[in-house]
C-alpha cells in the first residue's frame, strides 16, 4: 500500500507509559517513523525496546499514551495486512513443516508474497520440509523471519531478530533486509548491537531505562560518539580557563585531574600543551560508538536488570541535556 | 485471508499427533468391549435400557469429551511457545481461530462416537438410520458446552498441568453425567445431576428405546451451560490478548 504526500508516518508513538507492577518500563516514548525509514531502537536489556514494540503491536495496552500505524490503530493496521512482525522470543509450532508455517502464516495476508519465493530468499527453502520444530537457533530464527515477511507487509517490526543467529548467518539475514528495505518497506528494529544499528539503520533511536536519550541519524549518533576527551593532571587552573582553549567544548575537574571534552581533540592537545606546560599525565580517549552507547545508557555502572525506574541516572540524564533529543 | 488453509493446518495438526489420537479413540472403545460381554446377560436393564446400549452411549460420551479437550492442551503449548502471540501480530481473525478449534474437536469426537455405535451393533444394538443419526446428533449438540470449555482451559491453565485438568474434568462431568452407570438415579440427587450436561449426554441413548430425544429440561440444560461458557471463554480469551 503507498500513501500520497502528507500520508500519515508509517509509526507514531505519543506520551507512550507503561510499568509492570512498580517497575516503570517504558517512561514517555515519543517517536514518529516515517513510512520508509529504516529505524533501529538501539539499547541494552531492560532499556524498555521489546516494552515499547509489544505496545507499539498491540500485545499490551500501554497506561497512557497512543500508537498509531499508517495512521490507524495497531490492531485496524494487523488486521489489514500492513504489519509484519518477528517477535524476541517464540518457538515454531509442533506439528508443522517449515514450509509449512511459512504457508500458514501467508494465508492470514491479503495478498502474500508467493511462498516459494520468499523461502529462497531468506535461505529457508534449503531446509524447508524438515519439522519446523527440528531446528537450530539460527534456522529458526530464518523461518519467523520469512514468515514476517511472506505477508509483504508495509511495517516490519524485528525484536532482536539476530539474537541467535551466527555471524555468518547475520550477514544473510541484513543482505536480504538490505533488499526489503530497498522496496520501501517501513522497518523498525531493536538490537543491542552497535554495528547492526549503525550499518542498517537511517535512523538510531537510543533507549535507556524507558526513555529515549538520543535520537538521529546513524552518523549524527556516531558524531556524538566522535567526541573524543583528554586527560590531564592539572592543579589550580580554573575550568572557565581550559573550556576557552581552540577545539574544547567543555572541560570538567575532578581534584588535580581535568577532563576536557573535544571537537578537535588534536588541536585541544597542541593548545593545552603550549599554554600549560605542568599539565601531566595526559591521555587521549576517544570515540567509538560502543563508548557513547555505554556513556549514554550508563549500562555497566548501574544497570540494575527489570528494575530500571528506581536507580538515578545521572549519566543518561546528562546525555538528554547533550542536545541530541531531536 | 484464507480460511481453509489454516482449517486444514488446524486439523493437520491434531491428526499428526497419532499417539494422542490412538489412545483418544481406543480407550472408550476398549472399554466397552471389556466390559460389555460379562454384564450383557447379567443385567439385562440398565434404567430402563439394555446394558449394551447404555453402555455405549456412556462409553460414546466419555470418549468425546475426552476428544473435545483435544485443542486444549495445543492451545496452552501455542501460548507457552510463543506461536500464540506471533498469530497475534497477522491479520488472523478471532473467529477464525475459534472456529478452527470447534471444528477440529468435533472432528476428534465425531470418530470417537461411531466407532462406538459400530461396537453397539456387534453386541445387538439395533434401531433404524434415523435413529442412529438423531442419537449421535444428539451426543454431539451436548458436546458444544465442553468444546467451548476445552478453549477456555487451554487459554487459562498451563500446558504442563493440562493431564490433570482435562483428567479431571472429563472424570468427574462423565462419572456423574452417568457414563459409567447411573449411580444417582432418584430423589434429590438426580435433580442436581439433571443439570449438568454430561447427564444429557449419556442420555442421549434413550432415542434408541423410542424416547422423543431429549426433554425440555436436556435442551435447557445444555443451551444455558453453552452460554455460561461462552461468557467465561470470551474474557479468558481476551485477557490472554492483552498479556504481554
Amino acid at each position: 500500500m503507498s500513501f500520497p504526500d502528507g500520508a500519515p508516518p508509517g509509526v507514531r508513538l505519543v506520551g507512550l507509559t507503561k510499568s509492570y507492577g512498580r517497575v516503570l518500563a517504558v517512561r514517555g516514548i515519543d517517536l514518529t517513523i516515517g513510512a520508509g525509514q529504516t529505524v533501529a531502537l538501539l539499547g541494552p536489556n531492560g532499556a524498555g525496546k521489546s516494552t515499547t514494540i509489544d505496545a507499539m503491536l498491540g500485545l499490551s495496552r500501554p497506561d497512557a499514551g497512543t500508537v498509531e500505524i499508517f495512521g490507524r490503530t495497531a490492531s485496524e493496521a494487523i488486521r489489514a495486512g500492513l504489519v509484519g512482525a518477528m517477535l524476541q522470543s517464540g518457538q515454531q509450532p509442533e506439528y508443522l513443516r517449515v514450509r509449512e508455517v511459512v504457508e500458514l502464516t501467508a494465508s492470514y495476508y491479503p495478498r502474500p508474497r508467493p511462498v516459494q519465493e520468499v523461502l529462497e530468499l531468506t535461505g529457508v527453502a534449503e531446509f524447508a520440509d524438515r519439522w519446523a520444530t527440528r531446528l537450530s537457533g539460527g534456522q529458526s530464527q530464518l523461518v519467523r523471519f520469512a514468515a514476517a515477511l511472506v505477508g509483504d507487509p508495509d511495517l516490519l517490526v524485528l525484536d532482536e531478530p539476530t539474537a541467535a543467529v551466527d555471524v555468518a548467518g547475520r550477514n544473510d539475514f541484513w543482505r536480504v533486509m538490505r533488499e526489503v528495505a530497498r522496496q520501501g518497506k517501513t522497518i523498525v528494529f531493536a538490537t543491542h548491537y552497535l554495528e547492526e544499528a549503525d550499518a542498517f539503520a537511517d535512523r538510531i533511536v537510543l533507549l535507556a531505562r524507558g526513555r529515549i536519550v538520543a535520537d538521529g541519524p546513524a552518523t549524527e549518533i556516531k558524531a556524538l560518539a566522535g567526541t573524543r576527551t583528554i586527560r590531564a593532571t592539572l592543579p589550580e587552573v580554573e575550568t572557565g580557563r581550559l573550556t576557552a582553549l581552540p577545539g574544547v567544548t567543555s572541560a570538567q575537574r575532578h581534584g588535580e585531574t581535568v577532563i576536557l571534552s573535544c571537537a578537535d581533540a588534536d588541536t585541544a592537545l597542541r593548545a593545552l600543551l603550549s599554554g600549560y606546560a605542568a599539565a601531566r599525565d595526559l591521555e587521549v580517549r576517544g570515540g567509538s560508538l560502543e563508548e557513547a552507547f555505554l556513556e549514554l545508557t550508563d549500562d555497566q555502572q548501574d544497570g540494575a536488570p527489570g528494575d530500571p525506574a528506581e536507580v538515578p541516572s545521572p549519566v543518561a540524564d546528562g546525555a538528554e541535556t547533550a542536545g541530541v533529543n531531536s | 485471508m484464507n480460511v481453509g488453509t489454516h482449517l486444514k493446518f488446524e486439523v493437520l495438526r491434531t491428526f499428526r499427533n497419532r499417539g494422542f489420537l490412538i489412545v483418544t479413540l481406543a480407550l472408550p472403545l476398549v472399554l466397552y468391549l471389556a466390559v460389555t460381554p460379562g454384564n450383557k446377560s447379567k443385567h439385562a436393564m440398565v434404567e430402563n435400557m439394555p446394558f449394551e446400549l447404555y453402555f455405549m452411549t456412556g462409553m460414546a460420551a466419555y470418549g468425546a469429551l475426552f476428544a473435545v479437550f483435544s485443542p486444549t492442551t495445543r492451545i496452552a503449548l501455542d501460548r507457552q511457545r510463543g506461536w500464540t502471540r506471533q498469530t497475534r501480530v497477522t491479520p488472523l481473525r478471532s473467529g477464525t481461530y475459534l472456529a478452527a478449534k470447534v471444528v477440529t474437536a468435533f472432528l476428534v469426537a465425531l470418530p470417537c462416537v461411531v466407532l462406538l455405535d459400530a461396537a453397539g451393533t456387534v453386541f445387538g444394538v439395533r434401531m433404524s438410520a434415523s435413529r442412529w443419526a438423531e442419537m449421535t446428533g444428539l451426543l454431539l449438540l451436548g458436546l458444544i458446552p465442553f468444546v467451548i470449555m476445552g478453549i477456555t482451559v487451554g487459554h487459562l491453565a498451563k500446558a504442563e498441568s493440562m493431564p490433570a485438568v482435562i483428567g479431571g474434568l472429563v472424570v468427574v462431568f462423565a462419572l456423574f453425567g452417568g457414563a459409567f452407570g447411573e449411580f444417582f438415579n432418584s430423589g434429590a440427587t438426580l435433580k442436581v445431576i439433571k443439570l449438568l450436561p454430561s447427564y444429557w449426554l449419556c442420555q442421549s441413548g434413550k432415542v434408541a428405546e423410542g424416547g422423543g430425544g431429549w426433554t425440555a429440561e436436556g435442551w435447557i440444560v445444555v443451551a444455558a451451560w453453552t452460554v455460561v461458557m461462552v461468557a467465561v471463554a470470551i474474557p479468558a480469551y481476551r485477557r490472554d490478548t492483552r498479556r504481554a
